[in-house]
Parts: structure tokens; sequence; C-alpha cells
């Protein structure tokens, strides 16, 4: 038993894992543990010793917060719906038919994840200002429309998150129909099968795993978006990421906001638990 | 016979993916034009351009603080990021070991978690443990969500990596650290590189995980968002906009180099 432990230990793999695995111990793990540990604590203390209570349990669901829930929840689904949909014919046409464009495309694409989201986010109220903005300004000279405020409303946020997002649905979702062999598509094709069979019966089964991860990936994300709320959408909505915030920095309970916390990862990480389990990484990652 | 798209589709698909870019790019053009305005406050049309507000903004000292800030947790995450994920991505998928699987799943844990709840989390943790936010903090905050990443990006170039040349250098009697040296780095630097670039741009951009871990440190995002909820200034759209371009640039240089290697790499095959 010893000496197989011993050889475990010394196998190349787990050698190289073991510096991640470390720092993910005192990197994530710690912070779950404290996090989770303090949720059970009484209101406003700042340290392990007392009693135990679920207090901050129920006070999750006397108080209004589900509904901040809700809100982020229902949001984030939209969000990746709208993703999803939004993405698929751009990263089709990204493996299929853009040829060799394709490189530079995606690179057009690539650039903007690489500029703060909070730049991004406040180019959008510039654009959308009532009155000065660039598309309330343009209206105005070209058309003499006015238009009331644009900013400020759920449909807003939604469009923000739809906007950051976007790239996560969509790039995973590439990786996912570079997967789909021609030939199949082909020999479907040969056999007699219309359009839509072979959208139904060949490309969707096979880019499965790339369309998951990247739902999945903005769905998560999008379960954390502060943001987008704080900028574009005023004090209309709070989100959870928001209300964990107050919890912890303004209000100083940090048992309410931990609770808070731990139902919200508990509920992405059954998701990712789930979905992973499906989900080949060899597979998915290694080039063909 | 192969089956192509028919003409219309393809159109179609162009034309939507132009939307597409379109609207990614909105919010870039409108921040990187507002820079140039003259006027305190923004109105649309423009009557009046001009380049103050850069001259302004490269004149404070604040300026340079800030993106020193940014780029010392940039640097020092690029750089742990890529060690740290390197060995991490020769157990992720070169090496067969058993539980390999389950590390290739809980590394995912951290990339699919809601970003500000870690950053809340750390904070909690770090403030339990007694460590002062700083910058330092701020560069192990970013690399709990960007090292997993990094790893993922270098396992790409681990997977298509084949192992018979270390083999052959074995055989020809070279070290454990010569093979390691002139035959693995050289062959997964393109990997490397990538990762590297990812992890620095990632920590340059991120918001989430900053801003509750730098203290009194503030990097330009931070310090962007501030003056964004309050106490708006001409100079915000002129330093965003100077990000954008570095961003920009650092992509293009990025993409050229690598265009370079493959070329070199071609002609030398």
């Amino acid at each position: 038993m010893r000496s197989s432990l011993r050889d475990w230990l010394s196998n190349p793999g787990v050698i190289s894992a073991s510096p991640l695995a470390v720092f993910l111990v005192i990197g994530f793990l710690g912070p779950i543990a404290i996090v989770f540990g303090f949720s059970f604590l009484p209101e406003r203390t700042f340290g392990f010793g007392g009693e135990w209570t679920l207090d901050n349990y129920a006070r999750f669901f006397s108080h209004g917060y589900y509904k901040t829930f809700l809100w982020s929840f229902g949001l984030a689904a939209a969000t990746t719906v709208c993703t999803i949909l939004i993405s698929y014919p751009v990263a089709y046409g990204l493996c299929r038919t853009f040829g060799r464009w394709s490189t530079i495309i995606m690179l057009l694409l690539v650039i903007p994840i690489f500029v703060s989201e909070n730049v991004r986010l406040f180019g959008w109220v510039l654009f959308l200002l009532k009155g000065g903005g660039v598309l309330a300004g343009s209206l105005k000279n070209l058309f003499g429309i006015e238009t009331g405020s644009m900013l400020y409303t759920p449909e807003v946020i939604l469009m923000g998150m739809v906007y950051v997002y976007l790239p996560f649905t969509l790039f995973p979702m590439n990786l996912g129909l570079s997967m789909v062999p021609q030939d199949q598509v082909n020999a479907a094709r040969d056999l007699g099968a219309n359009r839509w069979q072979i959208f139904r019966e060949v490309e969707l089964p096979l880019a499965m795993p790339g369309i998951l991860v990247g739902a999945l990936l903005t769905f998560v994300l999008a379960i954390g978006a502060i943001s987008e709320a704080k900028l574009l959408g005023g004090t209309t909505v709070v989100m959870l990421a928001h209300a964990i915030q107050h919890e912890f920095t303004y209000a100083q309970n940090w048992p309410l906001g931990s609770a808070i916390s731990v139902i919200t990862i508990s509920v992405t990480g059954i998701l990712v638990f789930f979905v992973m389990r499906r989900i080949d990484l060899d597979q998915l990652l290694r080039r063909r | 016979m192969n089956f192509e798209t028919k003409p219309w589709v393809r159109r179609l698909i162009l034309a939507w993916t132009a939307t597409v870019i379109v609207f990614l790019y909105i919010p870039i053009v409108s921040m990187v034009m507002t820079s140039f305005v003259q006027s305190r406050y923004f109105r649309f049309p423009v009557k009046a351009w001009s380049t103050k507000w850069y001259q302004e903004m490269l004149g404070a000292n604040l300026t340079q603080d800030l993106h020193l800030t940014s780029l010392y947790v940039a640097m020092t995450v690029a750089v742990c990021a890529v060690v740290i994920g390197f060995f991490g991505a020769l157990a992720f998928a070169r090496y067969d070991w058993k539980g390999r699987k389950t590390f290739q799943r809980l590394l995912m844990f951290p990339i699919f978690f809601p970003q500000a709840v870690l950053g809340l989390a750390l904070l909690l943790w770090l403030t339990y443990v007694g460590v002062t936010p700083s910058w330092e903090a701020a560069v192990f905050t970013h690399l709990v969500w960007i090292v997993p990443i990094v790893t993922l990006v270098i396992s790409i170039q681990v997977y298509g990596y084949d192992t018979s040349q270390e083999e052959a250098a074995f055989d020809l009697g070279a070290s454990r650290w010569q093979v390691f040296r002139e035959v693995t780095l050289p062959a997964l630097a393109p990997g490397l590189f990538s990762g590297a670039l990812f992890a620095f741009l990632l920590s340059w951009v991120n918001f989430p995980l900053s801003t509750y871990t730098t203290g009194a440190d503030s990097t330009v995002t931070e310090w962007l968002y501030t003056k964004m909820i309050a106490a708006y200034t001409p100079m915000v759209p002129a330093m965003a906009a100077l990000s954008v371009y570095g961003a920009v640039i650092i992509l293009f240089a990025g993409y050229a180099i690598l265009l370079a290697r493959r070329r070199k790499a071609a002609s030398a095959s």
C-alpha cells in the first residue's frame, strides 16, 4: 500500500500537477471553505468560536434576497440564449465559409475582449446617452428624431451582458464546430439528408461539447455580472454580486454575504459538475 | 462531391458576422471619439476636436502611477502563470497518471466561477488570514483565475507535441536538463508565448478581481471605473482610449510574431 502510494507520488504527472494543485488549495479551496464557514455564523461576527446558526439562510428568503437571485439567474439565462443564437452563424462562418479570411475576422472578434469591460460598457453609455449621445445626436441631426432615455432599463442591462459575454460563447462554439468532420457532412448529404437533418443529426451532436462549454462559461460568468447593472442600469436591478459586495463591505455583515455567496456558487458548481462530466477535455483540446 | 454552402447563405453569414463586429466596436469607437472632444462634457455631434485631454492625462503623475501598478501586476501574473501553467499543462495533457481526468475537471472550477464572487471570497480569505490588500495581493487573486486558463492554453500546444523527439535526444546521450532546454522548451515555446500574452492581457483588463484586493494601489481599470461611477473627468476617455491602442498594438504584434515563427518553421522543414 505504502509503496503504491510512493509510486503514484513519483509519477511525473503527479509531480508536475503538484505546484498547481497546492496553489489552488490555498487560492481557491481556502476562500471557499472560509466563506462556507462564515455563512453559518451569527450576524456581524468576524471570527469563529461562537455558535453556529442557519439564520443567514433564513434571512436570504425572508428579506427578499431571493429576488436578487432570480434577477441574476434570469438575466444570465437570457444572456446565454441570446449569445448562442448570435454566435452560431458566426462560428459556422469561421469554420466553413470564410476560408482565408477567418484569421483576420477572428482577430477582429478577439480584440474587444482585451479592452476592459468597464471601458466598453462606458462606451455604450456614451453611445446611448440621452440628448448628446452618439445615437441620439445622430438621429436628431440626420432625421430630426427626438429620442427619450435609452439607459437604465433591464433591457439595456441584458444588451450589455450579451455584449460582454458574447466572445465566451463564440470561441468554444467555434472550437466545437471545427470538430465536425467535413466528410461526415458530405456523407450525410450523399445519403440524401437535407440541410435541417444535417444540422440536427450531424453538426449539432458533434459540436455539442464546444457549445455546452461556451454556454456554461457564459452563464456562470454572467451570474457574477456587476458592472453591467451598475454602469448601464443605474439602480434598476440589484445583481447578486452587488448584494454580496454590499454585505462584505458597507454593511460589514460577513455571514450574510457568505450565505448569499454559498447559495450562488452551489448552483453554479452543480451545473459545472454535471456539464463537465459529459465532456471529454482531451478530445476538445487536442488538435486534429 | 464536396458539399458547398449556397452563395446566398454565405453572403448572409458574412453580413451577420459584419453586424456582430460592428456591434462589438460601437462602444469602443464611441469612447475613442469622445477622447478627442474639446469640450469638458461630451455632446454629439462634436463641434471641436482636440488632443488636449491626452496632453493633460500624459502630463499627470497619476497616469504613470496607475500604469506602473497595472504593469507590475500583469507582468508578475504573466511570469508566475506561465511557470505554474507549464507544469500544470504537462500533467494535464502529456503524462498518463491515475487521477488525471479528475485533475482536468477540478481545474475547470476556478474558470467556471462568477468572478466577482471569487474576488469577494478572496477578499474575505485574505482579510481573515491577515494579508493587507496591495498590488501583490491582487497578483495572487488574478492568478487563481488566470493560471487555470493559461494551463489550458499551454495544454493545446502540449497535445500536439511529439515526445519521440525527447526519446531520441536521450538516446543520443543528452542529460535531462539538456533535453528540457534544447528539445522540450523550444517545441512548446509558441504555447508558452500565447499563455504569457493571455495572462498579461487578462490581468491588465481585469476588474472584478482587482477591485477588492489592490487596496491603496489602484490599477488603470479600477481608476477608470471609480471615475465613471462618480467624479467624471475628460481624462477618462483619453486614458481608456490609450488602453485600447495598447491592446490593438500588442495583439497585432503577437499575431505577427506567431505568423513569422510559423513561416520560419515552414521554410526550415
